[in-house]
């Protein structure tokens, strides 16, 4: 009794003291900003839709990790170069098509182009890594995947260096895009509703697609238990491929939103939404599906309303370049309080 | 005893590494003594210069032109210095202090390395420049423009470090000047990404402006990397400010470029950037958004630099097959003629046709520096390095179309008046 009542004093009060403080600090944040009154109702509502639109890619990237992870109790490193590839193919397709006027034109048809070839890119670079890089280690001790991951990531970086180049390439402008939508007496970016609409049909067709279909089935079988799912008659080595290629669309599809929103791709542009993603993954719980969808748009919505909400209260001049701060003290406060992610990471029975 | 001994050398190890050349005492090598120390070329070696430029990344432009600054200047001398022929080694500095640290350490791993050329940005500079000079190796910046690398109160492990690029104590005051005075701005707001180069530049602009009678309504703050620059430019917003000044880098700042008029009150606000975007990289990072906006940095025109700047230019074009990508070839092309003069006043010859310079005597030479006549202007040297002749203009953006790049007419100096 003693014993364990010395254990609780020191980690145990520490933690507390620290989640207490965490939150004070947060609540004193939120008050101070509050009274100020310096942001109007539509400046919150315009944080709150910026931070999901940049969640929304973030989540679509975090599904790729989090399958994987599922599946192969593997973190997937080289998937930020995943998204990177789609995106950064597809500019020379969207510039060709911007000045042949077809962008302009029939912005629909030129953008399903784009997005098509962006998505089998992306599809075609991660079954590459998986067969080249994974498959061969597939039952190597666990570290060894992992670092052979960050070698394919540096490895995919350099050669779209070598075959595009180091400089920065902007996708050109879609006339349709541009501009504002009213919703109910607040206006949100006609480029925002596209990402949220595109990037929440893109989570439910795969939770779809996971939950109810044969092959959905299969990959949760083959996710709780390997061998078991092989003994039933499931090849596993084809489950995991059909994993690395959904991972590798959603992840392609994200790169052409991430375009559509910020136009600039360059060799280097899937490493920091690569590892924001993976926080996402592991803050919803990784290998949870709809984990990492909530993640990724909890890590958006942080990022975007965290710096004026809780900071600009504290008194903290140019509290944005704190915003990465913010993300992980709360990615280390999800974790405090729940150590597997906001949905948990094994949900045996009922996990996607 | 093994333990003791062991503690010993890492004990000495430290010392050494806590204390700068200086201290290990005079070096005598052939006809040359000198407190740091000699570097010994032998007849028909290379004389070996290190350049340490950003060449890869999103701001790869501005690292490569200087590069080529670098080789017109080699270019110049016919390949060879003294009769020994000149080599250049080149490292990827990155635009980041990891980068710059990674860089100066390769260099002054390099025993045979004379003087070094870099770093491109200042956030390179500020932790690479000390590790260049504990290794005796003075470097001369062509486009650092950080007011902290030669503060009077600068550290002396940056004794070794010169730069041919203004400092930004000038280019603030005139893009704060052109703010009041040209554009009629009473309330502006500023944002850098934490590096030296930014954060001192958007210091200065709004020092400046203050004391110009102005009111600074946000001094922002944004990491390298991000892309949503929605959220700080709507905080940004709500201070009402008629000028934005963000002194950054490519790919942040075609991030804001783009986003700001997005963002509901910052419609009309008047956009202004700085050297740094001072390249047709940047217009293709922000696209036509760009279109009517402000860049402060060195005066590129014909009529500011005269016919030698117009001569090298061409000699530029006939080489690399294009117009230069950024804004600091020209001083970086001087800092590496003024590397050669320094070498040529302080190398001595023995009798077989060795060549010994002194460390020290280097960058002695370098620093006494006297009204150098370069294709930047007559360049003086300070006591703490700063050697430029500074001539700061505003370019306004015409058609934001990188293939039209072509500082003097698109983008067009539209301040102080000539």
């Amino acid at each position: 009794m003693r014993r364990g009542l010395a254990r609780l004093t020191f980690i145990d009060l520490f933690l507390w003291g620290f989640r207490l403080l965490v939150i004070l600090l947060v609540l004193y944040g939120t008050a101070g900003t509050l009274r100020a009154g310096r942001y109007s109702a539509e400046q919150w509502f315009d944080f709150v839709i910026f931070g999901l639109a940049q969640g929304g890619i973030y989540a679509l990237i975090a599904l790729g990790y989090t399958m994987v992870y599922g599946i192969l109790r593997m973190i997937n490193f080289a998937h930020g170069e995943v998204f990177m590839s789609g995106a950064f193919t597809a500019y020379f397709l969207a510039i060709w098509l911007g000045a042949s006027g077809v962008l302009d034109r029939r912005p629909l048809v030129g953008l399903a182009l784009v997005l098509a070839l962006a998505v089998a890119v992306s599809t075609a670079v991660a079954l590459l890594v998986e067969r080249v890089a994974y498959r061969p280690l597939r039952r190597a001790p666990r570290l060894v995947p992992l670092i052979t991951a960050i070698g394919a990531s540096f490895f995919l970086q350099y050669t779209f260096r070598g075959l595009y180049g180091a400089g920065i390439k902007a996708y050109p402008e879609i006339a349709l895009f541009v501009g504002e939508v009213g919703v109910g007496g607040f206006t949100i970016l006609r480029t925002q509703v596209v990402v949220l609409v595109t990037a929440a049909m893109m989570m439910v067709a795969l939770y779809l697609f996971v939950m109810r279909t044969r092959t959905g089935k299969a990959m949760r079988a083959v996710a709780e238990d390997k061998d078991t799912a092989a003994l039933m008659g499931i090849d596993v080595d084809r489950i995991i491929v059909v994993t690395f290629a959904l991972g590798g669309a959603a992840a392609g599809v994200a790169g052409i939103l991430y375009a559509l929103v910020f136009k600039q791709v360059h060799f280097f542009m899937g490493f920091i939404p690569g590892i924001k993603a993976f926080t996402a993954a592991v803050l919803g719980g990784i290998g949870n599906i709809p984990g990492a969808m909530l993640g990724g748009m909890f890590l958006g919505v942080v990022e975007s309303v965290g710096p004026a909400l809780f900071l600009d209260g504290l008194g903290i001049v140019a509290p944005y370049q704190l915003k990465d701060v913010i993300a992980f003290t709360m990615l280390v406060m999800v974790l405090i309080f729940r150590p597997s992610g906001i949905l948990g990471e094994r949900l045996a029975g009922k996990r996607a | 005893m093994r333990q003791i001994r062991l503690l010993v050398v890492a004990a000495v190890g430290l010392a050494l590494l806590a204390v700068g050349p200086s201290a290990a005492g005079p070096v005598t090598l052939g006809p040359v003594t000198d407190a740091v120390g000699v570097v010994r070329i032998a007849r028909g070696q290379p004389i070996v210069l290190a350049s340490w430029q950003v060449i890869s990344g999103p701001n790869a432009s501005l690292g490569i032109d200087q590069n080529r600054g670098i080789e017109l200047a080699i270019e110049d001398k016919g390949g060879r210095l003294l009769d020994h022929p000149i080599r250049l080694i080149r490292e990827d500095s990155g635009c980041n202090a990891e980068g710059g640290v990674t860089a100066a350490t390769r260099i002054a791993a390099n025993r045979q390395v004379v003087a070094a050329i870099g770093s491109t940005c200042s956030s390179e500079a500020v932790p690479g420049a000390p590790i260049l000079w504990r290794a005796g190796i003075v470097t001369v910046s062509g486009s650092n423009t950080a007011p902290v690398l030669t503060a009077a109160n600068r550290p002396a492990t940056l004794t070794g470090y010169l730069r041919t690029a203004h400092n930004d104590q000038v280019q603030g005051r005139v893009a704060a000047q052109f703010a009041y005075f040209a554009q009629q701005v009473r309330r502006a707001a500023t944002i850098h990404d934490g590096s030296p180069y930014a954060e001192g530049l958007a210091n200065v602009f709004a020092t400046v402006f203050r004391t110009l009678g102005g009111t600074v309504t946000a001094q922002e703050a944004i990491s390298p990397g991000d892309t949503d620059m929605r959220p700080v430019l709507t905080r940004i917003a709500t201070g009402n400010p008629q000028l934005l000044y963000y002194p950054i880098f490519v790919a942040e700042g075609g991030h804001v470029t783009r986003q700001a008029r997005e963002v509901a009150g910052l419609a009309r606000t008047i956009l202004m950037g700085a050297d740094g975007l001072f390249a047709p990289d940047f217009l293709r990072a922000a696209g036509p958004a760009a279109r009517g906006m402000f860049l402060s940095s060195p005066d590129l025109s014909p009529e500011a630099l005269g016919p030698r700047y117009q001569r090298l230019l061409e000699r530029y074009r006939q080489k690399f097959g294009e117009r230069p990508p950024a804004a600091f070839h020209a001083h970086t092309y001087d800092a590496t003629h003024m590397i050669f003069a320094a070498i040529e006043r302080v190398a001595r010859k023995d009798a077989q046709g060795n060549t010994y310079i002194g460390r020290r005597a280097l960058r002695d030479a370098l620093f006494a520096t006297r009204n150098f006549q370069g294709v930047t202007g007559t360049l003086t040297c300070t006591a703490t390095g700063d050697c430029a002749d500074p001539k700061i203009v505003v370019y306004e953006v015409f058609s934001a179309n990188p293939e039209r790049w072509e500082p003097g007419t698109d983008p067009k100096p539209v301040f102080p008046r000539r």
